[in-house]
């Protein structure tokens, strides 16, 4: 039988601000255990949550970048249950009216361009940490667990898909899409180690053609793509192969093991928690005017796809180079700042460098362009000597390296007309220059020279190749051309 | 000198004459603490820290730095954390318990400083008993032993700020802070000969205040007079950053009406309350009022007539309502306010437990008192899976009905008069084995708590068996001034507010 996957997607994401969503204790990653716990973060009696203003304007401009709507009235609830490193006894989260409703981000599954429909986003806290170590000891001298209450109170949004991924590596580049617009508007700091962005997938299937969805398990707490990808695939293996050995899905939440590569039941749908939710009488409904929506429309950056198809359209770039000058601010700040400096008629050189050399050493060093050792204003004079003809490309890209090295390794740095003079590397267009070498060339390559007389047109590029070795890579290529097919003749 | 019979304007009198110093008034009132423990008012006293804040006062009243109230001593019910004294809340879950910061209510009246510079130097006596957590209508749920009714100390003090009002009543305390969620300020008030208010809905911060009901709690100042807490109730309130449901404009001066005439520009002051509408619902004098209440209120009703004010019935049709829908809602908000009284982080453990679940169970189960754990159940339930929209959505509903109904009565009249509570203190142990009977008793409290409407009690008589009895003025939404004026205006043409209790010590 065919099998249809359905898979959705809710992800919390770490709010990037400087205090908590309902206390003024920082938010900072790392800090000794509890030394970022205040007494609202603890629960301590008497202590009441106020509402971070910051993390809400993240969450419309979240909204605002999906095409999201902003719920004019948004209102927390308590979702109580019992846990140790859930301090109060409940969590403090957006049930019924959350403040982002709908919207929608267009995703790349291969070549195909593909929707997916958003359900909502909502406000909420983060519990704290149990830390399960030797040494812990109780008030009554009991072996026990520590608790870090650092995290409890952080901000997160928890976005959440419709059902509408049918595959792993769907869900995997939504997530990958949603991961970079998060970092990209300054929502998120995006770092999945330390668990600003989590994934949990539901996961079904149905037979082909089927309306009625099947049942289906949620993986929780995926905190990196390769493990959302192995999980979702696991899922649906298993799915079908329960099925077709005629057994049915049982609704659970599942974990992933990445160590063993398989999911397993942690609670099933009779063991869930009754949360009690109702409104949290201690905040007021969150009142999201036209005017404060306006304000954070203000802040906020050019979206990646607007670039994209504002850059496409405007300097001819390839789909795949848009996506890569867009896959982070860093990358397409650095393309913005590099076209300021050399102008529109070299945009698609300056796209060439960041999308080639730039990435791929960048790719090699294992950091993110935000990392980079070269700025635009370095690397705007080797665009520009490629273009006046003091250079060739093949030049360009050896200064490239040396600048790259250089920059790495901390050394003081030399500009690109440095290293042309130093190392000599001027284009040689000198025609009297250039003709001293083709003619050694074509002396010492006489085969070639007969082949391309008698009709054969690769022994040219084979003879221009060995001109341009001659010359070390800097004989203009142009004019090398020119030169060589008037010798021919 | 009877420090203990002053009231508070007089002692700020005399204090600023330097009759007497903030060090002297301390320690006279420490020493009726001492001698008045019968009343098991107090759950915690340290003279030490009370003298260090008096000496601190004198010291800013010499350096002429001090406020009107700067060196008067006050309790405060010990639902409001506090530095320096225990707050258990009057539960064994927080014996012990010792809070890092101080309550707003408490910084908002303690000792000025560096991070608190508008304090208004009072001095703490000490923290007062009180129904646990706040649930009960008697004082006889405190983990501490019951209030007894200066009064009559075979009788209630009522509650849930019982050890407040008998500490006052007593002259325990010159006065002291109080918290009302359903009338656990007004309802001791009124056992007690007192003078409470209960402002509306976010005058007063709760930040430091343990949670019962977080929609219907709000503190309130309990003395001898309206003038008193006019007084206290302008220094307690303000706005406060650290309490989303806090008022912008909190801090007003809630004496200023006082000795107005309620009609601008009346100078007939045989009849200052001229131009005033009293409501008197008919709802409060119906079936279930004891005779002795209805009477006392009707003669106030007519004293206040006799100042010019015109008496007219309203109605509050939805009054026997509020009795279910309070013993709704606030259970429902007391069940998750005090989940956090787990027993992970602070707080009373169990000493023997298996796991994690029994922890909790027997944590809970042993830290709890029977009422608590009766509201945390009946709060659980009610927003429970199934049963959510049957009760906690319909008395929702309900309460926007209650709320309605009072805008209703205030198109008629500008203030509603009625009893505090349906008799006087009973006998302690007369209710405390049927809950749904002690319930009962708030009927004429709780709307004014579900509407968020400032509520007041005032004295207006005694019973044959010299029991006080209250009389309740409600007001519309902030009108916490105009309600005071007319309690004070009472209490110029009257002198129940100026009966004292014998002494028993």
């Amino acid at each position: 039988m065919q099998w249809e996957v359905v898979i959705g997607l809710e992800t919390h994401t770490q709010l990037q601000t400087q205090s908590k969503i309902f206390s003024g204790a920082s938010t900072r990653f790392g800090a000794g255990p509890n030394t970022q716990a205040c007494p609202v973060d603890l629960a301590l009696p008497g202590v009441l949550p106020v509402l971070n203003r910051a993390a809400v304007e993240h969450a419309i401009r979240f909204g605002l970048s999906i095409g999201a709507k902003i719920a004019p009235v948004s209102i927390f609830a308590r979702k109580n249950y019992f846990y140790p490193d859930l301090p109060k006894g409940y969590q403090i989260s957006q049930y019924e009216i959350p403040v982002v409703l709908g919207g929608s981000l267009e995703i790349l599954v291969g070549e195909e361009v593909k929707v997916i429909e958003l359900t909502r986003a909502h406000l909420e806290e983060d519990a704290g940490k149990s830390v399960h170590e030797e040494g812990f000891i109780g008030p009554h001298g009991e072996a026990s667990s520590g608790i870090d209450l650092n995290r409890a109170g952080t901000p997160l949004l928890e976005i959440v898909t419709e059902p509408v991924m049918r595959s792993a590596a769907e869900a995997v580049a939504y997530a990958k899409t949603l991961h970079s617009l998060v970092v990209w508007l300054g929502v998120c700091d995006g770092n999945m180690q330390e668990g600003s962005f989590r994934c949990d997938a539901n996961v079904s299937v149905r037979p082909m053609g089927q309306k009625e969805f099947g049942t289906r398990c949620e993986i929780k707490n995926l905190n990196s793509f390769r493990f959302l990808e192995e999980a979702i695939q696991y899922e649906i293996r298993r799915q079908i192969e329960l099925i077709e050995d005629g057994g049915t899905v049982v609704q659970e939440t599942r974990l992933y093991d990445p160590d063993r590569g398989e999911t397993r039941s942690m609670r099933s749908k009779e063991d869930a928690n009754d949360y009690r939710y109702f409104p949290d009488p201690d905040l007021l409904p969150v009142v999201i005017d036209d005017a404060w929506i306006a304000a954070v429309r203000e802040t906020m950056p050019a979206l990646p796809a607007q670039l994209r198809q504002q850059w496409q359209s405007e300097f001819g770039l390839s789909l795949y180079d848009a996506q890569l000058l867009t896959q982070d601010r860093d990358t397409a700040k650095l393309f913005e700042a590099l076209l300021a400096m050399v102008g529109k008629p070299l945009a698609k050189a300056a796209a060439n460098l960041i999308a080639g050399e730039f990435a791929s050493s960048l790719n090699r060093a294992g950091m993110s362009a935000s990392a980079s050792p070269l700025q635009a204003a370095q690397l705007a004079p080797l665009l520009q000597r490629v273009a006046d003809g003091t250079i060739s490309n093949k030049i360009a890209k050896d200064i490239f390296a040396i600048m790259w090295d250089e920059a790495l390794s901390g050394n003081a740095m030399s500009t690109v007309d440095q290293i042309i003079e130093a190392k000599g590397l001027k284009q040689i267009s000198d025609s009297g220059a250039l003709e001293t070498i083709i003619d050694s060339v074509l002396a010492a390559n006489q085969k070639s020279v007969e082949e391309f007389r008698s009709g054969k047109e690769k022994a040219f590029n084979a003879l221009v190749g060995q001109i341009m070795k001659a010359s070390q890579g800097k004989a203009n290529p142009g004019q090398v051309n020119e030169l060589l097919r008037k010798k021919l003749s | 000198m009877s420090w203990h019979k002053t009231p508070i304007t007089l002692l700020a009198k005399a204090l600023e004459a330097k009759q007497v110093s903030s060090t002297e008034l301390t320690q006279y009132f420490l020493d009726r603490i001492a001698a008045g423990k019968v009343f098991n008012a107090y759950l915690d006293v340290n003279p030490e820290l009370s003298l260090a804040q008096a000496a601190h006062a004198d010291a800013l009243r010499a350096a002429g730095k001090a406020g009107k109230l700067t060196g008067i001593p006050i309790a405060h019910k010990d639902v409001f954390v506090t530095r320096g004294w225990k707050s258990t809340a009057a539960s064994k879950m927080l014996e012990n318990y010792q809070s890092p910061f101080d309550a707003t209510v408490v910084a908002n009246l303690g000792m000025p400083n560096e991070a608190n510079s508008h304090g208004a130097g009072m001095v703490c006596l000490g923290k007062t008993n009180m129904d646990e957590f706040a649930m009960g209508s008697s004082n006889e749920n405190s983990a501490y032993g019951p209030v007894l009714n200066p009064w009559n100390t075979d009788y209630v003090a009522g509650g849930s700020s019982g050890g407040s009002a008998a500490a006052v009543a007593a002259g325990l305390a010159p006065i002291a802070t109080g918290t009302d969620t359903g009338g656990s300020i007004r309802q001791p008030a009124a056992f007690c000969g007192l003078t409470g208010i209960k402002p509306s809905y976010g005058r007063v911060s709760r930040y430091g205040m343990i949670a019962y009901a977080s929609s219907l709690d709000q503190a309130g100042p309990m003395g001898k007079s309206a003038e008193d807490c006019a007084l206290l109730l302008s220094a307690m309130s303000s706005h406060d950053p650290r309490d989303s449901t806090s008022l912008a404009d909190s801090g007003e001066d809630y004496s200023r009406y006082l000795n107005q005439p309620w009609r601008e520009g009346n100078s007939n002051s045989a009849k200052p309350l001229e131009g005033l509408r009293i409501g008197m619902p008919k709802e409060f004098f119906a079936e279930g009022l004891s005779a002795e209440v209805a009477q006392s209120v009707q003669a106030a009703a007519k004293l206040l007539e006799g100042l010019g004010a015109q008496i007219i019935e309203v109605s509050l049709p939805k009054t026997k309502l509020s009795i279910p829908v309070y013993y709704v809602l606030a259970p429902a908000e007391a069940s998750s306010n005090l989940s956090r009284f787990d027993g992970v982080r602070y707080g009373y453990r169990a000493n023997a437990y298996r796991d994690l679940n029994d922890m909790y169970k027997k944590s809970r189960t042993e830290g709890f008192g029977s009422e608590v754990k009766r509201r945390i159940l009946i709060g659980t339930y009610v927003l429970s899976h199934g049963y959510y929209d049957a009760y906690y959505l319909q008395a929702q509903k309900i309460r926007r009905i209650i709320a309605a109904d009072f805008q209703t009565a205030f198109q008629h009249c500008d203030v509603i008069l009625g009893p505090v509570a349906p008799d006087v203190a009973w006998r302690l142990g007369d209710k405390s084995k049927d809950p749904l009977q002690m319930y009962l008793e708030d009927i004429y409290t709780l709307s004014a708590n579900l509407a968020g409407l400032p509520a007041m009690s005032a004295p207006c008589g005694f019973n044959s068996k010299s029991l006080p009895i209250g009389m309740q003025l409600i007001g519309n939404y902030f009108s916490e001034g105009k309600l005071l004026q007319v309690a004070h205006q009472y209490q110029q043409a009257s002198d129940w507010h100026l009966r004292q209790a014998g002494e028993v010590a």
